[in-house]
């Protein structure tokens, strides 16, 4: 058994993986902190003169009006009077154009530039807070969408404005409870050009004449609705603009003098309508800004900005109106709202340009410099170029300040500088993918996929390699990885981890593509002499058979959103398709049936036992779908009521039902589990494992009854008890955890399940088959024991063998014989015990309900392995079986795959909102200090059907060796005395067929995961533009991948189980064979 | 003898192909505001009616069906009703492979049910004909030797892409085009997938007629 080979095989697979994610998703999800600090009006901004900034003079204006319009691209605002066939996008509003001519004072139209990802709800995150959303703003709060950050609307509230709301419902989502009056319109159906539009046309005169408000903010979303239902390029556009241009003409007609307004489109749209991504035709919007009295102190003029960034509206804004600037911003002001220096105290009021300007400049100097101090992920050599220039800035403003002269234009020129170099550097740490990252991520995935099939193909050749295994690699990755790491110091000046890694992978990845080359030569000759064409064709035939077709049919749903929304039901679908597969195939075959009855009647019987598995398999597939939750995409959906927590529900006879029905189905997991584990005997011994087999999988289960029972009653229904309650639901769960820990420890120490009985008597062969003295205490009838317990006669062959075979001579009668009870089982049992134990543990962390769900999950695993028993056991019987233990395709997606079922079946879904946070809260309902331990909780929540599918991967091996027939294989392996079941001592026999086996099954696991990452991964490349991508494809691409870390992860401990298992088992031989020769 | 029997084949399929066109055609003529889609149950049960009527008559007249060992008429009948009953467990084991395919199991029975009964007559109404009521045989057919003669192989391909029609036909369900045959995402298992069934069925059927 060479396990060592085999592991660190794995963890190379494993790690090139992870390698791979991690550049792709370096380069594709931009992260950033969220400084959760708030501005107010007393801050004092260093270095100031110790009066506070932000509210210190009079605010320009007292109201605003700001009306977004989605998706208003530039394009859509201009006006241009010699274009005499306009398409249905162009000319259609000219009022703006109108106004700009008679008005020059009052109104400016730039283009606004949006920062990707050009999706709705980050572009309202980013003209509120001023700052760079991305994709994930690590904050303290993930369940809700709301924005926490510092922003505009918060700051308005603060200061007393009023701030009504109409129009696009993901406002109240991102601001909840923070408007004055909110009259949100449902935005989610795409294809509803007008219900939002009409429904804000309805209110927004009468609440502009009314006096019930100081901000007004209205979203239309008809523009984006008619661009992603038809395009720009369509006679709806030009209706909707048309219809846009009356809105705003009314609006400038009902204007106040002190009322400004903002009129802006928060992305632009490419020529099929869609955004998201970071093309100038997404990326550039409208903005408007008008007033009925004079704002401007000059025409345009040529010196003015062409182009507004999107940031940029949020110190104006905030300046103008007399509120604090959001802490977070990294905008500048826009200077031509603001006079010159010398004419303050004129008409016009407000800020100079020189203080607004330094204002602004203080307050983003205070924002970088807490930022740094949180986050590491600005360069650290631009960051202290920023501070020398601000602190050269600040003296020389204090200077001019001081001396009160006129200030440069230099000194404006600089500060601005200033801000716009502070906000290119944040915005190319957070806001712009890396296409060179991503595609090294995708290439060395698509390379790890490669590998990891040629591994399973080849594994018993890479067993047979005598030189030594993965050393080589690891030293020239390491090499390549330090060079790497060198070049880049020497060039840049710093190291980027990301890239070091990608070399060592590279480098490591190619000198096995190298040895495995060299490895083949053989394989290949014999066939490719023939016929290189047909192999080639026979290979693809290969390929395409359904057990490979299924996965390729996941993998391409990945890449469609619809797909990907109704992916627990596609995936049911699919497996089920697969499982129908498998005696259908059979049949074809001609296993399923025998052809004459009467020489195998065993074979009749296990194709009986195969359809019932299947029945069960089908049935509890079926029932599975009735756990299943809904994501906000599906409209007409009812999450299953399984997913609440009992707490939950006031009809306390409903209550007692469900608890009931979710004790019976734990009940009947943890007896399942035991009554296999006592069907093969394996609970005789006393060694750790039985252990907690006997007693700590009951004491458990027992625990985590009482736990549901005391965290589902109602807290006013007993007062007396309220203390105990409170500490049952502290102690119970945590010694449920306790349990479960040392249960795993004490099966990891003590793996071992076998009862061995010493007989004095001095038997020879042929008195063995009789029935045993001894019977299992598990009460079952001597002939099922004679069948299944057996007394372990193998030993006593193997000895015997071995005897001959070394010290030779000595007699084979007249020798103490030895029987060993649950030998056959010694490698599953542990690896079953495991994860039931899991099984139980990862239960605690869901609701009540999930106990049914649970128990489908066991009988579906349960259902599975005996198909595949019994598939073998029927090629087998037949002379069809391949050899070795190899494990084909069929099963292994099966399994896998039904991991991603069971994933929605335990009630999860692909998205942020639908973690299930309470599991962080099972055995610590105050809450946590630290951020380790919730996150374990929520994941082990969260992924709990990989881990037990990872954890159960080895009992696809050793599955079909529990459930042999007698006779059918014994023949061949152990000659004259064939008819003795030695089940998974056949593993022994082969240590090298074993091992090769091992890893062929663990490498067709992470294959078939590593594909779907890879798909995903593929997905969120290809369709980063796609309206979707934020929504449905980024989160699918997370859990996807976060999915795979864990499969990995527990895949390797669970081989490392069975590895530990095989080491226990040689320690015992070795101590039984001395014992015995005595 | 063998080129007979291909031909036989060829006209049997052409006659019911022909059958399944005329009972779209027909109605279309005859029922005021008939269409495939509007009234897609009407549209199911013309055609599976049609199918049944003339499978049943063609391998009847042509005599394909295994001989039978007594001619007595109770044996007949008991033959008859025997598939008749066979008939309609199919149906309900069809509806019963739908609805675990994730078709509503009440909801919209009568769609699946007729989606059943399509089935039926395009699978086990032939394996009737041709092997008579026979499970075993039925079983022996469907595995790779199985096939005795170029009838058993013809049964073999029409039944097999049948299925599988019938299975693509749920791939665009959950797509969001908003047609009106999309019924709606929850309803995974459809009646319109008779489209693909047949141009499939017809296809592989003639497709790998032409080597033999």
């Amino acid at each position: 058994m060479k396990g060592t080979r085999v592991l660190s095989l794995l963890l190379w697979l494993c790690l090139m993986y992870f390698v791979g994610i991690y550049l792709f998703v370096g380069g594709f999800l931009l992260v950033r902190m969220e400084v959760n600090r708030t501005s107010t009006c007393g801050d004092i901004l260093e270095p100031g003169d110790g009066s506070g900034d932000f509210c210190g003079s009079q605010p320009r204006f007292r109201r605003a009006v700001l009306i977004i319009i989605d998706a208003l691209k530039i394009d859509f605002a201009r006006f241009d009077p010699s274009n005499t066939a306009p398409r249905p996008y162009e000319n259609k509003i000219p009022v703006l154009e109108e106004t700009l001519s008679s008005r020059p004072l009052q109104s400016r139209l730039y283009t606004f530039r949006a920062d990707p990802p050009t999706t709705t709800m980050q572009r309202i995150k980013g003209f509120t807070t001023g700052s760079l959303p991305t994709f994930v703003d690590v904050g303290n709060n993930f369940a809700s969408s709301a924005i926490l950050e510092d922003n505009l609307i918060q700051q308005f509230g603060k200061t007393g404005k009023r701030v009504v709301f109409m129009g696009d419902d993901t406002w109240e989502s991102l601001f909840p409870k923070k408007f004055h009056r909110s009259l949100p319109f449902p935005s989610f159906n795409v294809k509803d050009l007008h219900t939002v539009d009409n429904g804000i046309l309805q209110h927004l005169y009468t609440t502009m004449m009314g006096d019930d408000w100081d901000v007004l903010v209205a979203h239309f979303l008809g523009v984006d609705h008619c661009g992603h239902r038809f395009g720009p390029d369509h006679p709806a556009m030009a209706d909707k603009l048309t219809q846009m241009d009356s809105v705003i003409r009314s609006v400038i007609d009902r204007l106040q003098n002190d009322t400004l307004l903002v009129l802006m489109g928060d992305h632009g749209m490419t020529d099929t309508g869609d955004h998201g991504g970071e093309s100038q035709k997404e990326t550039d919007a409208t903005l408007f800004l008008y007033s009925p009295s004079p704002i401007f102190p000059a025409p345009l003029s040529q010196t003015e900005p062409d182009v507004v960034p999107q940031t940029d509206l949020v110190p104006t804004l905030a300046l103008l109106l007399g509120v604090p600037i959001p802490y977070s911003s990294v905008g500048q002001v826009l200077l031509p709202l603001f006079s010159p220096h010398g004419q303050t105290g004129s008409a016009v009021g407000g800020l100079s340009q020189l203080e607004a300007l330094w204002i602004n400049a203080k307050q983003v100097n205070r924002f970088l410099e807490t930022y740094s101090s949180m986050a590491k992920d600005i360069p650290p050599e631009s960051l202290s170029q920023l501070q020398q220039e601000f602190s050269r800035l600040s003296s020389e403003y204090l200077l001019t300040a001081r001396e009160s002269r006129l200030p440069s234009s230099h000194l404006v020129s600089a500060l601005q500088a200033y801000l716009t170099s502070v906000r290119d550097i944040c915005r190319a740490t957070w806001a712009r993918f890396n296409p060179v990252k991503m595609a090294a991520g995708l290439v060395l995935l698509a390379s790890v996929c490669l590998v990891c099939f040629l591994m399973s193909e080849l594994s018993p050749a890479l067993m047979r390699e005598k030189t030594a295994g993965l050393l080589a690699p690891l030293v020239v990755a390491l090499a390549v990885g330090a060079c790497a790491a060198a070049a880049q110091l020497l060039t840049r000046g710093y190291v980027e981890t990301a890239w070091c890694l990608a070399a060592g992978a590279f480098s490591s990845e190619i000198l096995f593509f190298w040895r495995v080359c060299r490895l083949s030569p053989p394989a290949v000759t014999k066939n490719g002499a023939k016929a290189s064409k047909l192999s080639r064709w026979l290979v693809l035939r290969r390929l395409l058979t359904p057990p490979l077709m299924v996965p390729l049919l996941r993998c391409a749903s990945l890449l469609s959103d619809s797909y990907v929304i109704a992916e627990g039901r596609v995936i049911t679908f699919l497996v089920l398709s697969l499982v129908i597969y498998i005696p259908i195939h059979l049949n074809w075959n001609g296993l399923l049936l025998p052809p004459s009855p009467d020489p195998l009647k065993s074979a009749g019987k296990e194709s009986g036992i195969l359809l019932a598995c299947l029945g069960v398999l089908i049935g509890s597939m079926y029932l599975s779908l009735s756990f299943h939750g809904c994501r906000e995409e599906q409209g007409f959906c009812q999450p299953s009521p399984f997913l609440s927590p009992l707490s939950r529900l006031q009809d306390s006879q409903l209550k007692n039902l469900y608890y009931i029905l979710s004790v019976i189905s734990l009940g009947v997991f943890a007896y399942l589990l035991r009554h296999c584990l006592c069907h093969y005997g394996n609970l005789n011994s006393s060694g750790g494992a039985v252990f907690t087999a006997r007693w700590i999988l009951p004491l458990l289960s027992v625990c985590l009854a009482l736990h549901w029972a005391v965290s589902a009653t109602p807290e006013d229904s007993f007062r007396k008890l309220s203390e105990l309650i409170r500490l049952a639901q502290l102690a119970l769960p945590r010694a449920a955890f306790c349990l479960l820990g040392l249960g795993l420890c004490l099966i990891w120490l003590d793996p071992l399940t076998v009862f061995v009985k010493a007989r004095a008597t001095s038997s020879s062969r042929s008195s063995a088959p009789a029935l045993p003295r001894y019977r299992a205490s598990t009460g079952i009838s001597p002939q099922a024991e004679l069948r299944h317990l057996i007394p372990q006669i193998y030993h006593r062959m193997r000895r015997s063998l071995e005897d001959g075979e070394l010290s030779g001579g000595i007699e084979a009668d007249n020798r103490p014989t030895v029987e060993a009870y649950g030998l056959g089982t010694v490698y599953s049992a542990p690896v079953l015990l495991f994860w039931g134990m899991l099984g139980v543990g990862l239960l605690l962390l869901h609701p009540e309900g999930m106990a049914l769900s649970f128990l489908l999950l066991l009988l579906e695993m349960g259902a599975l392995l005996h198909i595949h028993a019994s598939s073998v056991n029927l090629s087998g019987a037949h002379g069809a079986s391949t050899g070795g233990f190899t494990v084909p395709w069929a099963p292994i997606v099966v399994w896998s795959l039904a991991a991603t079922q069971f994933f929605h079946a335990t009630g999860h879904l692909p998205t942020f909102p639908s973690i299930q946070w309470g599991a962080a809260f099972v055995g610590f309902p105050d809450g946590h200090t630290g951020t380790f331990l919730p996150a374990l909780l929520v994941s082990l929540n969260t992924f709990a059907s990989h881990i037990l599918f990872a954890v159960g991967c080895p009992l696809l091996l050793l599955w079909p060796l529990v459930r042999e027939v007698r006779g059918s294989r014994g023949g061949r392996a152990c000659g004259e005395e064939g008819e003795d079941a030695v089940m998974e001592m056949r593993l022994r026999e082969n240590p090298e067929q074993f091992s090769s086996a091992l890893l062929q099954l663990s490498a067709r696991y992470l294959f078939i995961h590593g594909v779907q990452v890879f798909s995903s991964v593929c997905a969120a490349a290809i369709l980063r533009r796609h309206l979707m991508v934020w929504k449905v494809f980024a989160p699918k691409l997370m859990f996807e991948a976060l999915g795979f870390l864990v499969s990995s992860t527990v895949l390797l401990i669970g081989v490392t189980l069975v590895l530990r298992v095989d080491m226990a088992v040689s320690r015992w031989f070795k101590r039984l064979i001395p014992d015995a020769a005595r | 003898m063998w080129d007979h029997e291909i031909k036989a084949m060829a006209s049997t399929h052409a006659i019911i192909t022909a059958s399944v066109f005329m009972a779209t055609v027909i109605p279309a003529v005859f029922v005021p505001g008939f269409s495939v889609y509007g009234t897609h149950l009407l549209w199911v049960y013309a055609v599976s009616g049609t199918v049944t009527c003339v499978s049943v008559a063609i391998f009847w007249l042509l005599g394909i069906s295994p001989p039978t060992k007594k001619h007595t008429l109770g044996y007949k009948l008991s033959r008859l009703s025997r598939s008749c009953l066979y008939f309609f467990l199919s149906c309900l084991f069809f509806y019963t492979v739908v609805v675990l395919y994730g078709a509503p199991l009440i909801e919209s029975a009568l769609e699946t049910f007729s989606l059943s009964v399509l089935l039926t007559s395009l699978t086990t109404l032939r394996c009737l004909c041709v092997l008579g009521p026979n499970v075993q045989t039925w079983i022996r057919v469907f595995s790779r030797h199985g096939a005795m003669s170029v009838w058993d192989t013809c049964l073999q391909i029409t039944v097999a892409c049948t299925l599988i029609g019938a299975w693509v036909g749920a791939f665009p369900i959950p797509l969001d085009w908003d047609r009106p045959w999309q019924v709606s995402s929850s309803h995974r298992k459809p009646t319109y997938s008779d489209w693909n069934q047949w141009t499939f069925e017809l296809l592989f059927s003639f497709h790998h007629l032409q080597p033999v």
